[in-house]
């Protein structure tokens, strides 16, 4: 169990060390930095005392070790907005965009699992129907259509739920709605795929054949399995949800790292952008790994495997 | 060395020669059977048909503005007309017209982004995947690096890095959807390297060359097409986000992104305006994404869609 997470721990910093790398190349892709974070008017005076600042005209080697070295210590330049340091103003923006995905994640879980247990265990009845339909919404319907239509009915029309902001109890709901709908889809599909091939299996045969009764074999057999893909796509899909609420927080004005990272890119403050960057990819590797340590927990093959 | 008699690939031939036909009909059955398979597929060629013939449905041009006549209603609302059925944009550009050329913006996003994906990631995967040992580890590495990371955000920083424009958002595409590819690549390979087919042909004398093009590409194709239907689906939602955060095509590209991201601005009293871009993106993915689940069924049970 300590070697699997130890092993797990060392691929991690790794995986560190590479989004780190590619982080600092993405900046200087185009060539140079300094055209792309400064205005286009800006004089070559300007532009100069810009570079010498930013420490731009040093050997790019020089500059990735002292980002490196920097970045050991969680400093990751200043925003050039706010002129502060980035990482800071991140992690500010953390606890709404949590908040944000774990409402979501509960909601997802709420509607999916159910709604792909009772299609699982029941295929063709017309609870699978809608679930199936439901799966093929959640693929289909992009969120920041889903997000604009949900403001039209339910805060402009209806007068139900604050359009945007996050200044009341009620304001999360239509993000996190929005958020959950693709999540709970996935979730509807994995669930309904491992209850039918769980279903047909020996140790469930079994567990009917010697007499167990069907609670028994849903609570002990069915739902166990079904636990463990569950856990990693769980894992997964909040990191997505980490990563992937820009268009929701930037329609509700959720004040999360979403948001901050549109704004970031509309003022062209690309060392914010990069610290938001690195910061989530930090948080999802982390979560990764939270994941597999779920995995190991539930599932003894992998615990005692090589 | 086997003789002419006993080679696999003789047999093999004669085999494919005789039921090709059959094969046709029986994968036209298995359509017919899974309708939403069948529906799926139709949505599809209705979205190729719209790009392919934007110019012969409508006559407008996507880009006449005419100010006098901007934000008209759909026809079937009060102040709407036949002329123009989805009615008009902020400044008076035709929305049906738009919706049409849209589709070729979406279509050839999807299809050019996944051919250099596929053919990157198919390429990297099977290397890998045939060599394996340190080969593997090497290429593999960087792969599921690239994948255990958030994925859109990267491609909003590379896109905004890069500035808007058509080629460079089909190669951010094509580049960083190629590590799906070569995963899904490299575990066919393996499994295909490990079946008993093959283990036969190598001991009846089969060279790599004919391995790889008789056993190994053959095989690859199914899940390849299968993967491929679906990228392309997440690639024109992705490109229509990267649109609608004004990271995309250019702003006077009737792309159904830029559409949706103007169209945000009259929401409250021109929905229109949003209503049908987002309604073609819904439309085209569910069809892909249909078309997608019938082609995984019938190509390939086994494989498994691990992101999207």
């Amino acid at each position: 169990m300590l070697r699997y997470f130890v092993s797990k721990l060392l691929i991690s910093v790794v995986l560190l060390l590479g989004v780190l790398t590619l982080a600092f190349f993405m900046l200087r892709m185009t060539g140079d930095p300094v055209a792309l974070m400064m205005s286009r008017d800006a004089s070559p005076e300007e532009m100069e005392a810009f570079r010498e600042l930013m420490g731009f005209n040093r050997p790019v080697s020089v500059q990735f070790l002292d980002f490196l070295s920097k970045a050991a210590v969680g400093n990751f330049g200043n925003s050039l907005h706010y002129g502060m340091p980035a990482l800071p103003l991140v992690m500010e923006r953390l606890p709404a965009t949590v908040q944000l995905a774990v409402i979501g994640l509960l909601m997802a879980i709420l509607i999916g699992v159910p709604l792909g247990l009772t299609g699982g265990l029941n295929p063709g009845s017309p609870l699978d129907s809608l679930g199936r339909f439901w799966g093929l919404l959640g693929q289909s319907v992009p969120s920041f259509w889903l997000a604009l239509l949900l403001i039209l009915v339910f805060a402009v029309r209806l007068r139900w739920f604050p359009s945007f902001g996050a200044d009341q109890a009620k304001s999360v709901v239509l993000p996190a709605f929005v958020l959950s709908l693709a999540v709970s889809s996935q979730i509807l599909r994995m669930t309904r795929s491992t209850v039918l091939e769980v279903r047909g299996e020996d140790f469930v045969r079994t567990a009917r054949s010697k007499g167990l009764n069907q609670a028994t074999i849903y609570l002990k057999h069915i739902l166990r399995n079904v636990a463990i893909p569950l856990v990693s796509v769980i894992g997964v899909q909040f990191g997505y949800m980490l990563g992937g609420s820009i268009y929701i927080e930037t329609i509700f004005a959720w004040p999360g790292m979403g948001q901050l990272l549109s704004q970031a890119i509309g003022w062209r403050d690309f060392p914010l952008v990069q610290a938001l960057a690195i910061f989530t990819s930090v948080v999802v590797l982390a979560l990764n790994l939270a994941t597999d340590l779920a995995y190991a927990l539930l599932d003894p093959r992998i615990r005692y495997g090589k | 060395m086997a003789s002419k008699t006993f080679s696999p690939k003789a047999d093999n031939r004669l085999e494919v020669k005789t039921t090709f036909k059959d094969r046709l009909a029986f994968l036209a059955r298995l359509l017919w059977r899974d309708k939403g398979g069948t529906i799926g597929l139709i949505m599809f060629f209705i979205v190729v048909f719209a790009a392919v013939f934007a110019p012969v449905i409508t006559a407008r041009d996507p880009l006449d503005q005419d100010l006098i006549n901007s934000k008209m209603p759909p026809a079937w609302e009060e102040d709407g007309s036949w002329e123009q059925p989805f009615g008009t944009d902020s400044l008076g550009r035709d929305m049906f017209s738009r919706i049409l050329y849209g589709a070729r913006v979406s279509l050839t996003v999807g299809f050019f982004g996944v051919l250099i994906a596929a053919t990157l990631g198919l390429v990297i995967g099977a290397i890998a995947g045939y060599f394996g040992g340190r080969v593997d580890s090497l290429i593999m590495g960087p792969i599921n690096l690239i994948l255990a990371m958030p994925y859109l955000l990267f491609v909003v920083f590379i896109a905004a890095i890069l500035g808007r424009s058509l080629l460079n958002v089909i190669l951010i595409f094509g580049i960083t959807d190629s590590p799906i590819f070569a995963r899904v690549a490299r575990g066919e390979v393996l499994r295909i390297r490990e079946s008993a087919y093959v283990e036969s042909a190598i001991s009846a004398g089969a060279r790599s060359g004919r391995v790889i093009f008789d056993h190994i590409i053959p095989n690859l194709i199914g899940p390849l097409i299968t993967l491929a239907t679906f990228e392309m689906s997440a690639m024109i939602f992705y490109e229509a986000g990267l649109g609608f955060l004004g990271l995309s095509v250019p702003p006077d590209v009737p792309s159904w992104g830029n559409m949706l991201a103007e169209g945000r601005k009259y929401l409250v009293n021109d929905h229109w305006l949003t209503t049908f871009p987002g309604l073609a993106i819904m439309f085209t993915s569910m069809g892909m994404n249909l078309a997608g689940d019938w082609l995984r069924d019938v190509l390939d049970p086994r494989l498994r869609r691990s992101r999207k």
